[in-house]
C-alpha cells in the first residue's frame, strides 16, 4: 500500500472517532438543555411574587438607602457569568465582551470596577490578563443553587451596604447569558440595585401583573420589610440569571458540537474521495508498469528472429 | 366573592405546594397570624424559623410546611408564602432534624448561627408533628 493512502486511512480513522465524541457532547447537552428549562421555570413562580412585593413596598416606600441612587456614584460592582468548561462556541467569549463594554462604559462615567467572575473559563481570562477581580465562584455554572445565588448576592450586598469611603459599591450591574430560543442565546446586561423605577400607565399593568398592586399593609414596616426582601431579590435575581445562563451554556454547546460532528462528517467525505483517487492512481500506475513491462518483451522477442 | 382562599407555597427553586385553602395560620415577627377569606392586603414577614399551616388544604386536614427565611403576602383572597428554604411535612426527614437540633445543643443567646440553626431544626420538627410547637 503506498504511503499516501496509508495517510489518508489514518486521518479518516481520527476523524470518525472524534465526530464520535462531539456527537455524544451534542446529545449530552441536548437532555441537559431540558433540565436547565425546567429549573428555569419551577423559578418562575418566586421570582414573579418577589417582584411583586419588592415593587408593592418600593412604590410605598421610595427613600429606602437601597433604593435610591448615590448622588455621585464613584464605584459600581459587576458580576459576570461564564461557563466552566470550553467547547460551547462563543458563549463565555461573548459574555467577556459584554462585560469588557460595561466596564468601558462605566469607567467613563468616572466609576470605579469591581468585577466578581462566576466559571473557570472567566476566571482564566480575567487572570491570563493579569486582570483584578473582586471575588471569584468557581464549578456552580452547570447545576446552579439556590445556595450559591445566595453567598453571590451576600457578597454583593455586603458591599452595596457597606460606606462608598469603606470600598463600597453605589450599583450593581450582573452580565449574564439570556436563553432567547435553542439557536439565540445573547449576552445582556442588567442593573439590579439600584432598582430601576419605570413609569407604566394602566394598560401595560394589567397586562404585565393583572392590575395595579394592591395597597398591602406592612408588618412590622415598609423599611424593615424592604431590609428583608431586598436581599433576597437580589439573591433571586441573581439565581434566575444562573439558570438562564446555565440553559443558554448547554444550548450554546450544543450548537457548537453539532457543527463539529457536521464538519467532521463533512472531512471524512472528503478524505474518502481523496483516498479512493490515491488508491486509484496506484492501481493505474501498476497496469502501466505491467502493460508497460509486456511491451518491452514482446518488443525484445521480436527483435530476436 | 367565594369563600376559599387561594394558597400558594413556593420556595426559589420550585413551588411547593398549591391549592385552595379555607384558613392559613404562620407565625410572623408580629405574632401569628390568621389569615382568613376576606382579609385586608397584607404583607408581613416570617419570623424565624415559622410552621406555615394551611387548614383545608386537603380532604382530611392540613398542609403544613416548614418555612425559614421568607415573608407572606395576602390580596384578593390569593396568599403566597415565600421561603428561602421550604420543606412539606411530608417531606421531613424527622431523625435529620432531632440530630440537627441535638448537635447545636445548647444555644448562647449571642450565637446567632446556632440560633437559626436550632428555630430551623425546631420548626422541621414542628411541622413534621413531632416535636414541641413552636
Amino acid at each position: 500500500m503506498g504511503a499516501q493512502l496509508r495517510v489518508y486511512r489514518r486521518r479518516i480513522r481520527s476523524t470518525k472517532s472524534m465526530a464520535k465524541i462531539t456527537r455524544a457532547m451534542e446529545l449530552i447537552a441536548t437532555t441537559r438543555i431540558s433540565g436547565a428549562q425546567r429549573a428555569a421555570e419551577s423559578a418562575g413562580p418566586y421570582a414573579r411574587e418577589i417582584t411583586r412585593a419588592v415593587s408593592a413596598v418600593a412604590g410605598r416606600y421610595s427613600q429606602h438607602p437601597l433604593l435610591t441612587e448615590a448622588e455621585n456614584p464613584t464605584r459600581a460592582a459587576v458580576l459576570v457569568i461564564t461557563s466552566d468548561k470550553g467547547l460551547a462556541g462563543g458563549y463565555t467569549t461573548n459574555a467577556i465582551k459584554e462585560a469588557e463594554s460595561l466596564s468601558q462604559l462605566l469607567k467613563d462615567q468616572g466609576k470605579d470596577v469591581l468585577t466578581y467572575m462566576v466559571g473557570r473559563k472567566g476566571v482564566g481570562f480575567y487572570r491570563f490578563r493579569d486582570r483584578p477581580m473582586e471575588r471569584e465562584w468557581e464549578g456552580i455554572t452547570e447545576r446552579p443553587s439556590y445556595m450559591d445565588a445566595k453567598e453571590i448576592g451576600a457578597a454583593l450586598m455586603e458591599k452595596f451596604t457597606a460606606d462608598t469611603a469603606d470600598g463600597g459599591v453605589d450599583e450593581i450591574h450582573v452580565v449574564s447569558t439570556e436563553f432567547v430560543s435553542m439557536i439565540t442565546q445573547r449576552a445582556a446586561t442588567h442593573r439590579v440595585l439600584p432598582l430601576e423605577i419605570e413609569e407604566v400607565d394602566a394598560e401595560e399593568l394589567k397586562q404585565q401583573q393583572g392590575g395595579a398592586v394592591p395597597l398591602y399593609d406592612f408588618e412590622p414596616s415598609p423599611e424593615e420589610a424592604l431590609d428583608q426582601l431586598l436581599p433576597q431579590y437580589v439573591s433571586n435575581r441573581i439565581y434566575f440569571a444562573l439558570l438562564e445562563a446555565a440553559a443558554s451554556q448547554w444550548a450554546s454547546r450544543r450548537a457548537a458540537m453539532k457543527a463539529a460532528t457536521d464538519n467532521a462528517e463533512e472531512l471524512v467525505h472528503t478524505l474518502t474521495r481523496q483516498a479512493n483517487q490515491a488508491r486509484q492512481a496506484e492501481i493505474t500506475n501498476e497496469i502501466s508498469e505491467i502493460v508497460g513491462g509486456a511491451d518491452a518483451l514482446a518488443s525484445a522477442s521480436a527483435g530476436s528472429e | 366573592m367565594s369563600n376559599k382562599l387561594f394558597v400558594e407555597l413556593v420556595s426559589p427553586e420550585r413551588e411547593l405546594w398549591a391549592g385552595e385553602g379555607d384558613m392559613v395560620i404562620v407565625k410572623t415577627v408580629e405574632g401569628d397570624l390568621g389569615v382568613q377569606p376576606g382579609h385586608i392586603p397584607v404583607l408581613s414577614l416570617l419570623a424565624p424559623g415559622a410552621v406555615v399551616r394551611v387548614m383545608g388544604g386537603r380532604e382530611n386536614g392540613e398542609v403544613r410546611a416548614a418555612v425559614h427565611g421568607g415573608f407572606i403576602s395576602v390580596a384578593d383572597n390569593r396568599v403566597s408564602v415565600l421561603a428561602e428554604i421550604a420543606e412539606l411535612a411530608e417531606e421531613i426527614d424527622v431523625s435529620r432534624a432531632q440530630t440537627a437540633l441535638d448537635n447545636v445543643g445548647t444555644v448562647t443567646a449571642d450565637d446567632a448561627e446556632a440560633t437559626a440553626r436550632a428555630a430551623r431544626a425546631r420548626s422541621r420538627l414542628a411541622a413534621a408533628g413531632t416535636g414541641e410547637p413552636v
